[in-house]
């Protein structure tokens, strides 16, 4: 009865004044895009702290005398060829292919996993020698800004392990396909940033 | 022993007995004050057995009229706070002269007028702007709920748990010593070795989380859920302004996120970000904090122009003159409130050029100010003005507002602001414009939705008296200040030696008493309303004959808002449809698709101010276990899918039932 009620009623006519039925389209693609411009003006502030600060060297080192370009140069391969795994992975999807996406996103979060840990590496072998944050304006910028990063991508591969339980779970739904895209989103700035970061921290600091 | 010690300290960090303040008495007096008044609400809701209905009917809403509602309860919960540091102020004031030294000691004073500036800005206009918008902005699109409700529901909390640090901070500890925005030196840690200033940085922490989510929040609703037919153009000018406070607010607030974040490393890690020593730089600190803190002025002051066009032109019985004009006014503000940050800060010493450049482009944006003014002024012009509530204030503001204005262009002359800087003068100006603009705007919003949001009108007689109290206190509060920074007194002093200045701050005094009067008026207001509801009851849903789509749905509205989705061809929505004739469906209802209600957002905003009140104490064990929880509870909530429902069609048939029963008898 209620059903066919509501199957009639469904069958009326919208008016000059009213559409009966109206869906507004989803937003969570375009607000994530907000958040993430938000986001950048966050890397932005620290950007232009670093260039404020990033030759106040306090009688203490210089980015030419700390930084390892080799290992540098490892790390942001890893990074970016994370990202067209990533890619890989949405192609998977596309196709619908739970194993092959899950496959794809385990070795990009493997590849993020490797950044991190260098980048720990990195920050840990400067602390020991001394250089760490609390040493000049220039590492204090150099740490918070690089390590605001490596905290932006640490939180990607939990958000990122999330996902894939929740993709095994409950498969490619269309929630699960808006969270990956999400995700690819998150991941992909990631990287633009991280371009930043090695062209003006890294290739700029040791010209 | 020795072990006991560090047991303590490391479970209670820096808290201990000497950080609860039973040795003042005027901080013992409120304790037991605001105790008392919490056990009566406390006792008052369990005597109406009110608990359950407070949890699954607003607690866990999801609904944006009830999160406006809420968001404008905290606003004047905190109003009467800031207010009464405000009073406290102004009574030092009047008294510390010569050898008196009033009652007020320089380490309590300088907590005040921090703990007023912060939470007038942040949890008393932030809250009315976002509050209005919250419940007005879904009802003018058309459209059932924001785009993302839990998050608004998440964002209400975050707000309210910054607002409930800040009052922690009134009986456990201290507040920050250093002004409402904090520079270093005197914020950093050998300035301000205590923790006010941590207070001051994790309540506006965890409040600016609120803030920016919900930006993104109103953002997107205004893009992406207009109904159809409303193209930009054609939508009414209260939400064109909130869109663009909105733009604002996802393009400030990261800002002071990463401000405050650097000024926290710089106390707890010992960085250099802002020391004066190894390479840090403190005038950075000042220029980013003003990057944030000049448009958010502005995402203050939209909104309130969105009202005063919607109130004008609904009390003139006119379409409001110039609404394209009036949208690239706005817009232009927009823009231009980015341009403007360092006329804060005219005597850092940027040298000529650029103190030229910023005294002009804030002389500029007088212009798309004076063009909404005019405008407004044309729409009255031959109209048939009703002078009810939300009109006065809204007259009352176009002279207020325009007297801030100009003491503002005048502080916009870098040489005049070399003399003005730091001076009453400015105090008064801010004053101005704020007391005047935005709660001026506040205060015809929500004598203008108040019907829409309760079914009744505010009383009008108390109206009135809150009304005039409201302005000759205002007046008579600020002008003595105008006066007093122009002989060159210096703000934030808490005794001076001059005698003669005392009558301007004894008149400034009697002002702010006027004000008291205002605010009480106004709560009778809220009380009177109440008693005499089945009078002052709208029945029509469209008490001033209103002009957009708020006014055709029912008072208050359902929790659906429209049973069906209106259609939009002209700017005046709701005036249109009158004038086309029409009529109200009354049947072939269909079920409506809602989201569900969830106690997430109240829970991680929880989570979040125990997190931050564990890292303003140092109680590292309480950090990393309220953290991983926050963590853990984001993980939960995201396995929730289960997240909407549907109201069955029989329902919304039965609601829209008692509405069409309901105009027919008082037809």
């Amino acid at each position: 009865m209620t059903t066919n009620a509501t199957d009639a009623n469904s069958m009326l006519p919208s008016s000059h004044f009213y559409v009966r039925e109206h869906h507004p389209e989803s937003g969570t693609l375009l607000g994530f895009w907000l958040y993430l411009m938000s986001d950048c003006l966050l890397f932005a502030g620290l950007f232009a702290t670093y260039a404020v600060l990033g030759n106040s060297y306090a009688g203490g080192p210089t980015g030419a005398d700390i930084f390892e370009l080799p290992l540098v140069a490892v790390n942001t391969g890893f990074l970016l060829i994370s990202s067209i795994t990533y890619g890989f992975a949405m192609l998977q999807m596309q196709l619908k292919q739970v194993n092959g996406t899950l496959f794809w996103l385990a070795i990009t979060g493997l590849l993020g996993a490797a950044f991190i840990g260098l980048e720990l590496y990195e920050f840990a072998h400067l602390i020991h020698e001394g250089y760490g944050p609390q040493r000049s304006g220039f590492l204090t910028a150099f740490f918070s800004l690089v390590g605001t990063h490596g905290l932006h991508v640490s939180v990607g591969i939990i958000w990122l392990a999330v996902l894939m339980v929740q993709v095994k779970r409950y498969g490619l739904t269309t929630e699960n396909g808006r969270r990956l895209m999400c995700l690819s989103m998150f991941w992909h700035f990631l990287d633009v940033v991280w371009i930043g970061v090695f062209t003006f921290v890294y290739l700029m600091g040791v010209l | 022993m020795q072990d006991k010690t560090d047991l303590t300290s490391l479970i209670f960090g820096r808290l201990s007995l000497e950080s609860i303040p039973y040795h003042e008495p005027i901080l013992v007096v409120t304790f037991i004050v605001a105790a008392l008044a919490g056990l009566a609400v406390a006792g008052f809701i369990t005597y109406k057995k009110f608990w359950g209905t407070l949890w699954r009917d607003w607690i866990t809403s999801i609904d944006h009229k009830k999160i406006g509602i809420m968001y404008i309860i905290l606003a004047f919960i905190m109003l009467l706070r800031g207010f009464s540091d405000a009073m406290m102020m102004r009574l030092q004031q009047a008294i510390a002269f010569g050898g008196s030294e009033g009652y007020l000691p320089p380490e309590h004073y300088d907590q005040l007028f921090t703990v007023h500036g912060v939470i007038m800005i942040f949890f008393v206009a932030m809250p009315l702007i976002v509050g209005i918008m919250n419940y007005v902005v879904p009802l003018q699109l058309g459209t059932r709920d924001v785009a993302f409700p839990f998050l608004n529901n998440f964002s209400f909390w975050m707000t309210a748990a910054g607002a409930g640090l800040t009052m922690v901070s009134l009986f456990i500890g201290e507040y920050g010593k250093t002004g409402w925005l904090a520079f270093p030196p005197l914020s950093g840690i050998e300035g301000s070795p205590g923790v006010g200033v941590d207070y001051y940085i994790w309540s506006l922490q965890i409040a600016g989380v609120g803030t920016l989510l919900s930006g993104v929040n109103f953002t997107v609703t205004i893009i992406k859920n207009r109904a159809p037919g409303m193209t930009l153009m054609k939508m009414p000018i209260f939400t064109w302004t909130a869109l663009c406070t909105n733009i604002l607010i996802v393009a400030a607030f990261p800002i002071l996120t990463v401000v405050l974040a650097m000024l926290s490393m710089d106390r707890m890690l010992g960085t250099h970000f802002f020391t004066n020593d190894m390479g840090g730089n403190m005038m950075m600190y000042v220029n980013l904090i003003w990057i944030w803190g000049h448009p958010e002025v502005y995402i203050l002051i939209l909104p309130a122009f969105g009202v005063f066009s919607e109130v004008v032109a609904t009390f003139s019985g006119k379409r409001l003159f110039g609404y394209t004009s009036m949208v690239y006014a706005t817009i232009v503000i927009t823009l231009l409130s980015y341009l403007v940050w360092l006329h804060h800060f005219f005597t850092m010493g940027a040298g000529a050029s650029v103190n030229s450049f910023f005294g002009i482009t804030t002389m500029i944006i007088s212009i798309p100010t004076g063009a909404k003014l005019f405008n407004w002024l044309f729409t009255m012009y031959r109209g048939r003005i009703r002078f009810e509530l939300p009109m006065m204030w809204t007259v009352s503001f176009m002279v207020t507002f325009t007297i801030g204005g100009m003491t503002g262009v005048l502080l916009a002359v870098p040489p005049a602001d070399f003399v003005l800087h730091n001076s009453l003068f400015l105090v008064a100006h801010f004053h101005n414009v704020i007391i005047g603009g935005v709660l001026f705007g506040m205060f015809a919003a929500i004598n203008y939705w108040y019907p829409k949001a309760f079914g009744y009108k505010l009383d009008e007689y108390w109206g009135k008296w809150s009304f005039w109290l409201w302005n000759v206190g205002f007046y008579a509060a600020f002008m003595p200040l105008y006066v007093l920074g122009l002989m060159g007194v210096t703000r934030r002093m808490n005794h001076f030696d001059d005698a003669s200045l005392q009558i301007w701050f004894v008149i400034a005094a009697v002002g702010a008493l006027l004000i008291f009067g205002g605010i009480i008026a106004s709560i009778i207001q809220f009380v009177v309303s109440y008693r005499r509801r089945d009078q002052l009851r709208d029945l029509s849903g469209d008490i001033w004959n209103g002009r957009t789509l708020e006014w055709s749905t029912s008072s208050p509205p359902p929790q659906y808002n429209f049973a069906f989705t209106p259609v939009v061809y002209d700017n005046d929505a709701w005036t249109d449809m009158k004038k086309q004739q029409f009529e109200r469906q009354r049947d072939g209802f269909l079920p409506i698709h809602m989201p569900k209600n969830t106690a997430s957002g109240f829970v991680l905003a929880m989570l979040s101010a125990v997190c931050g009140f564990g890292l303003i104490w140092h109680m590292w064990p309480l950090v990393g276990l309220s953290f991983v929880a926050l963590i853990a509870g984001v993980i939960i909530h995201t396995f929730n899918y289960n997240r909407d429902y549907h109201i069955p069609a029989e329902d919304v048939t039965r609601i829209e039932d008692e509405r069409s029963q309901l105009l027919d008898r008082y037809a």
